[in-house]
């Protein structure tokens, strides 16, 4: 623009705003630019390279890589704990977030910092207490033994590391969203004479649908693709004890690629659905966020 | 129905929200309780609804008591600062959410339901609004939907809390005088909550006045301003002018002027205060002897019907605020820096703490 050179008026406030914490053109150019080489590197490459060796055998090849009993049964395990883990973690999650949003007790910054445990852990560690906690030379080994109870290196134990693994992020999502929006609207319901579930059901779950929703597919997806702590408790029976991401490590290991990547190429669809479902509420979310913002509303009480 | 509050504690952590308050709030009256922040108000109001529980001491409604009757079986109506009202909800599902939560066997038809919550909306003036979110009004139809929404449950208390806190002054004016009309017509026991003396004076019938947990004051507008009970409400009712003095047989002495104290006649040679409200001051060219001020104008704001004049004392060189009528005011025809003398009308005496 030859406008860009010319001295300007004072009067063109929002121009000069832009130029004080603008950059040259230059710098924005480079910046960009490595950004997008780093993404086409560590995300659209691997993700190609998945697809590409995955069917590098053919389609009929990758049908079948897919459909082998062990992957099926693979996939019916993967399905089965991640219907037991995000449902436990719903429930944890939402009565955890509940309590410290809402309430004042002793203790409540130890709970916050337990929930958070699970993410400052490598997940190999987790696996690793379980074993520790319940496996056969465990503290509760020799109990679990008498009564011919099975949980290592076998599904419950796969259960238990995936949901200790999984448990903060709906809790986590939940418990900013309900500390902004307060205890006011539950407190107006109490007071018009609702009872304890009628105000979660009809005040506090519609505020928090969205953030919940968000929380429950990133649990979800996690729990689907947990690799370490899972590995760890599962002993790697084939057929048994082997979920989708054990079941791609298995197939690499024993040199069958291609069939491999088609089982890792199944993972990376889901990862792809949750990140679309993912982009969607959080969409809905900022929309609902921008449709109850109050303005001037302030949220610290006081002893007025 | 009648409210009584019997010797209320609260505490949070050391700080002291209420220090032993008694109150009685007669049937179908509407109550102010007026006070700085920190003043404990709110934490009464919140109290004699049953959201917050109190350390000691007893609520009784009707003369029954109420204090270990959990909020929603209390039956009272509550509107909340920030009004709290349903974000995801229209405005009629606010005001029906009371109804709707009933239990089945007392739970009114859902055309009784649209019935009384469309009368609600009509007296609120928003019944043309009804499909709106709260997100969609203003903060004076917020208001009074969240009003609707406490009347809807036909609460045998009203309690509001800083009902007009959030909204600017023309509105609130506006809403004031529509709260006096609405409460004459629903003539439910409302105890507010405010900081605005105005707001307290002009709404209520009964006026409580409170500082630091304790209740300094109780009665009509008029009792509370033409009578203050301690230095506290009458600095807090109004402006008023300070003057540290001697009081001694009846007679305070600022300087070296000297007015009368009524009600002092055995003092002896003790500090006090004499409190003089702004208005009620006198202005003149010439000292009358011994009983007026010597000062200096210092700032004159001449705009309204009284002229509001910043004056520096002589002796000790305060500075104290007089207001007197546009008429009187150019009468004395007073420029910056002239010399005028103060004669306080009506002095109110309090002994200065030790």
């Amino acid at each position: 623009m030859a406008t860009m050179a010319l001295p300007r008026p004072a009067t063109t406030a929002p121009r000069s705003l832009t130029r004080a914490t603008g950059e040259s053109r230059a710098v924005r150019w480079t910046l960009t630019a490595i950004a997008l080489v780093f993404l086409a590197l560590t995300l659209v490459l691997p993700l190609a390279l998945v697809f590409h060796e995955a069917f590098s055998k053919g389609l009929a090849a990758y049908v079948a890589a897919i459909r082998e009993p062990d992957a099926l049964s693979a996939a019916r395990l993967t399905l089965l704990i991640a219907s037991i883990a995000v449902p436990i973690n719903l429930v944890f999650g939402v009565a955890a977030a509940w309590c410290i949003a809402k309430f004042e007790f002793p203790g409540k910054n130890l709970l916050i910092t337990l929930i958070d445990l699970p993410f400052a852990v490598s997940p190999v560690i987790s696996g690793m207490i379980f074993v520790l906690l319940l496996g056969t030379n465990g503290w509760f080994g020799s109990w679990l033994q008498e009564h011919d109870i099975k949980i290592i290196f076998a599904v419950p134990g796969m259960v238990l590391a995936t949901t200790f693994v999984t448990a903060p992020f709906i809790a986590r999502e939940l418990i900013p969203l309900m500390q902004e929006q307060g205890a006011d609207e539950e407190e107006a319901a109490i007071v018009l004479g609702a009872g304890g579930w009628q105000t979660f059901f009809r005040i506090t779950l519609p505020n928090i649908k969205w953030g919940l929703l968000y929380g429950l597919i990133l649990c979800n997806a996690r729990a689907m693709g947990e690799f370490g702590a899972v590995s760890v408790v599962s002993g790697h029976i084939r057929g048994e004890t082997d979920t989708l991401p054990l079941h791609v490590e298995i197939l690499y290991n024993e040199y069958a690629f291609a069939a491999s990547f088609a089982v890792a190429s199944v993972l990376t669809l889901l990862a792809l659905v949750t990140l679309t479902l993912k982009t969607l509420v959080e969409w809905q979310q900022k929309r609902s966020a921008s449709d109850a913002a109050e303005p001037a509303r302030i949220l610290e009480r006081t002893v007025a | 129905m009648s409210i009584e509050v019997r010797n209320l504690r609260k505490t949070f952590g050391r700080f002291v929200a209420l220090d032993d308050v008694s109150l009685k709030v007669p049937g179908g009256e509407l109550v102010a309780l007026l006070g700085p922040s920190g003043s404990g108000k709110t934490t009464l109001l919140r109290i004699i609804a049953g959201l917050e529980p109190a350390d000691q001491g007893t609520i009784h409604f009707h003369g029954e008591d109420a204090t270990e009757q959990p909020v929603r079986e209390r039956q009272v109506g509550f509107v909340f600062q920030h009004y709290a009202l349903f974000r995801h909800m229209s405005v009629f599902e606010n005001v029906a959410f009371g109804l709707r939560v009933r239990p089945r066997r007392v739970r009114p038809s859902e055309a009784e339901i649209r019935e009384s919550v469309m009368g609600l909306l009509h007296l609120v003036q928003l019944d043309v609004l009804s499909d709106r979110r709260p997100s969609e009004l203003s903060g004076g139809q917020r208001q009074r939907v969240a009003l609707a929404r406490a009347l809807a449950v036909k609460p045998k208390v009203l309690l509001l809390d800083e009902p007009f806190g959030a909204l600017d002054a023309k509105v609130r004016k506006e809403l004031r005088r529509w709260l006096r009309r609405l409460h004459e017509e629903v003539h439910v026991t409302s105890v507010f909550v405010t900081h605005d003396q105005e707001e307290a004076l002009e709404v209520s019938d009964r006026v409580v006045i409170m500082n630091e947990g304790r209740v300094e004051q109780s009665g009509t507008p008029e009792e509370v301003y033409e009578h203050p009970a301690t230095p506290f409400v009458y600095g807090f009712l109004g402006d008023v002018n300070l003057f540290h003095g001697r009081i001694h047989q009846g007679r305070v002495t600022i300087g070296e002027s000297e007015l009368d104290a009524p009600g002092w006649a055995d003092a002896r040679d003790q500090a006090g205060i004499a409190y003089v409200r702004t208005y009620e001051v006198e202005l003149a060219p010439s000292p009358s002897n011994g009983t007026s001020l010597a000062a200096v104008v210092r700032h004159i704001r001449a705009f309204g019907p009284v002229v509001r004049l910043e004056l520096d004392l002589l002796d000790g060189g305060r500075t104290i605020e007089a207001h007197i009528p546009r008429a009187r005011f150019s009468a004395l025809s007073l420029a910056k820096g002239q010399r005028v003398y103060v004669s306080p009308t009506n002095v109110r005496v309090f002994a200065e703490a030790p």
